[in-house]
């Protein structure tokens, strides 16, 4: 933990400790990104806890009725952009306070499982679960920003790739960890929130005792001063300009998740007691090939395997357009659409992380996130009502349209000073 | 902080955790003998036999504490305060017509509960079942027993996933031909074929021509009766803001809640009658939010259940829109009148 400390307090001198780190085991994940890992892959396993046992909660626990409750959802996505944005810029003023942006975003999650004991009607339910999000939207940026500022920019795609196995990781273990609980109980909710909680509270000490903060580090003079402008500037470069536009018209053709699914039980037939396994498949591929796919992105070029994974992405599309019925289409499917997380998820930060100077990391990587959640968001909007007027073929036959389009259209863009080491 | 102190502070704030988080686990579980036990002044309830073939009894699911919990019950329908009888079968929702019944149950998997509905002869046997994709929520079958209906809510699954949907299903007892969507139907709204992704159907109710149901169809937040067809599989909106229709034995109304403006989001319904021909509606005695697919016990008066002490209590009220409601027993739910 000492060189950690060393190395990451003092975020500014980055070129040093790249090339202290040089004569050291160059190929060693920086301590830091294995805290960074441990914190969320706890946090997710406390998250994914309460987010599995919920509905169930909330009809058979409280008798209410959950219909109508994601029709704020819209509304939230556009405030949850708003709070990463805060949360980047925060981070970035005063030196580099990742740490702790990182640490109230997720102290505030940890906070809202015992209020999950307390509130027993939908309004405060919802406000609750807001709180929750807002808590993520808050830590998000800052802890990407730490860890590309932990590892050194050869290794970047491989850190992120830790980070991201781990954080999968967790989000399986959480929702078994929950029905082990509720099995061992007569509506044992309660029982599951304060584990919940418990889980939180271990994963924000983590955090707090073993990633270095930025707090004694001699403030950045070099590079731009973190201001609010600064961050919109950030635009005008043209790398991150370049992969900021990507990312968003990637973005918009990216179907989300719950379409993917459905589509693909309506094209099998999926029994519906597998459909909620579905995710699981996605989740396994990405833990699965995080790893791999970051540190061959470090390898060959991460713009190179961020559009590999639209690539995958693409053939999953195309492969439910096709009329083939076989057995192996939903675990080719599955392991495509895995594949296309663990190629773009955790490598298009470490990409990202290299057009943005580190007194503006975490504005930096805030803007790129956001503008993809934002095109996403949309996407699923577009292709609702796409859904709607033609039917779901043609609306995947479309958005697959839209999605060779843009790749193509982002391989002319790609950004000139790749970093392949 | 020094690497070891600091793996000391961490090590001890575990070993607190993981105490306060182990006595949660072993107080909710300590829950579960405590129910085992038979409630005090509560209902009498002894294992019997129950059937649907005895007219004038009512038969529900019992949640008063104690070894029958969550077991079919019956009693007599004049006397539904009465002890009870309990059958040994379990169900979450449950419904009866015309010696069948449809019971929603839990089936504890390894690692989390999947749902079934079971279809149950006059002796509570079970002839067919079919799995349910999500928590149980609302349970009919036919006034000629032919047909049996469920919703169920299916529960997002993204971070901390909030947006919920129902899936509700209709089966021919007969034939075992399944229809496990009804998003699958053709939809006539306001005259002209209707589409949109955010379909969701629930609370079908029959009718005692074996073709005819209603049932609650919503889309782009608003909520409409309609009256669906077996036959040509299609439904047809009715009447604006009805959930969880019931209908009257002699076919003329629907018995419903209502979300009426200005009411807590939280409590947001009323119980209402309302006419089919004439499509008027009367609001009835009950002023309390009713979340229930009501039940009708005769031409005259409906009994639902509200939130009680032990789980549910059930209550009736005449469907005139006059008198006042009145509980008729505790900790039950899912009543069904047997004819």
């Amino acid at each position: 933990m000492y060189v950690a400390d060393s190395r990451a307090s003092t975020p500014s001198a980055e070129g040093a400790v790249r090339q202290g780190l040089a004569g050291r085991r160059r190929h060693a994940v920086a301590p830091t990104v294995l805290a960074l890992g441990t914190v969320s892959l706890v946090t997710d396993v406390s998250s994914e806890m309460v987010t599995a046992v919920l509905p169930l909660y909330l009809v058979a626990g409280l008798g209410l009725s959950p219909l109508g409750f994601g029709l704020l959802d819209g509304i939230y996505n556009g405030f949850s952009a708003l709070v990463r944005l805060a949360g980047g810029h925060l981070a970035d003023r005063g030196g580099g306070r990742h740490k702790w942006v990182a640490g109230l975003g997720y102290g505030i999650s940890a906070l809202c499982k015992p209020l999950l004991l307390v509130a027993h009607t939908l309004t405060p339910i919802g406000l609750i679960l807001a709180a929750d999000r807002t808590g993520k939207g808050l830590r998000t940026a800052p802890r990407d920003a730490l860890i590309s500022l932990s590892s050194t920019p050869e290794t970047r795609g491989r850190a992120f790739g830790v980070h991201r196995a781990m954080d999968t990781a967790g989000a399986l273990f959480g929702p078994l960890v929950a029905f082990l609980i509720l099995r061992a109980t007569v509506d044992g909710y309660d029982a599951v929130f304060t584990v919940s909680f418990c889980v939180a509270v271990a994963g924000v000490l983590v955090l707090v005792l073993f990633v270095p903060g930025g707090a004694s580090a001699p403030a950045a003079p070099e590079g731009p001063r973190p201001t609010l402008r600064a961050a919109l500037a950030l635009l005008r470069r043209r790398d991150l300009r370049r992969i900021t536009i990507c990312a968003l018209l990637l973005g918009l053709a990216t179907v989300s998740d719950s379409f993917v699914y459905l589509l693909l039980q309506r094209r099998l037939g999926v029994p519906d007691r597998w459909f909620a396994l579905l995710p699981l498949g996605t989740a396994a591929a990405f833990l699965l090939l995080a790893v791999p796919l970051g540190r061959l992105a470090d390898r060959v070029g991460r713009w190179r395997i961020f559009l590999a994974g639209h690539g995958a992405l693409l053939l999953a599309y195309g492969l439910l357009l096709t009329s083939w019925h076989g057995t192996a289409l939903p675990y080719t499917v599955l392991a495509l659409h895995g594949t296309f997380y663990a190629a773009t998820d955790g490598v298009l930060m470490a990409a990202a992380s290299d057009g943005v100077p580190e007194a503006l990391r975490s504005s930096g990587l805030a803007v790129v996130q956001t503008g993809q959640a934002l095109a996403r968001f949309a996407c699923s909007l577009l292709f609702g009502a796409a859904w709607t007027v033609w039917g779901d073929r043609t609306a995947l036959a479309a958005s697959t349209a839209a999605l060779a389009v843009c790749a193509v259209f982002s391989f002319t863009l790609r950004p000139t000073r790749e970093h392949i080491s | 902080m020094t690497l070891r102190s600091r793996i000391l502070v961490l090590a001890s704030a575990v070993v607190v955790l993981t105490a306060v988080a182990l006595g949660a686990v072993l107080h909710a579980s300590a829950r579960a003998e405590r129910r085992d036990h038979t409630q005090a002044g509560g209902p009498r309830v002894a294992a019997g036999r129950v059937t649907l073939t005895d007219p004038g009894r009512l038969v529900f699911r019992n949640m008063a504490w104690g070894p029958h919990r969550d077991e079919l019950t019956s009693v007599p329908a004049t006397a539904p305060g009465g002890p009870r009888t309990a059958s040994g079968v379990k169900c979450l929702r449950f419904y009866a017509d015309s010696d069948t019944g449809v019971c929603l149950q839990a089936v504890h998997g390894p690692v989390s509960d999947t749902y079934r509905a079971l279809i149950l002869d006059a002796r509570l046997h079970t002839t067919a079942h079919y799995d349910v994709p999500g928590i149980p929520s609302r349970a009919r079958v036919s006034p000629s027993g032919r047909f049996a209906a469920w919703t169920a809510f299916v529960g997002g699954d993204s971070y901390a996933g909030t947006n919920f949907s129902t899936r509700t299903a209709i089966v021919d007892t007969a034939t075992g031909r399944l229809i496990p969507s009804l998003e699958q139907f053709r939809i006539m709204k306001d005259g002209r074929a209707y589409r949109s992704p955010d379909v969701n159907f629930w609370g079908v109710t029959f009718s005692a021509d074996d073709r005819t149901f209603y049932a609650t169809l919503a889309t782009k937040g608003k909520t409409y009766l309609i009256r669906g067809d077996l036959t040509t599989n299609t439904v047809t909106t009715l009447h604006p803001n009805v959930e969880c229709p019931s209908l009257s034995p002699d076919g003329t109304r629907i018995a419903y809640k209502k979300r009426v403006a200005g009411l807590p989001a939280d409590a947001p319904w009323r119980l209402y009658v309302l006419d089919l021909r004439t499509m008027r509606e009367t609001p009835l005695a009950e002023e309390r939010s009713v979340d229930d697919q009501a039940v009708w016990r005769d031409a005259h008066t409906i009994v639902y259940a509200l939130p009680g002490d032990y789980g549910a209590d059930l209550y009736r009220v005449p469907a005139d829109g006059t008198g006042a409601p009145q509980r008729i027993g505790s900790a039950a739910v899912s009543p069904a009148y047997l004819h």
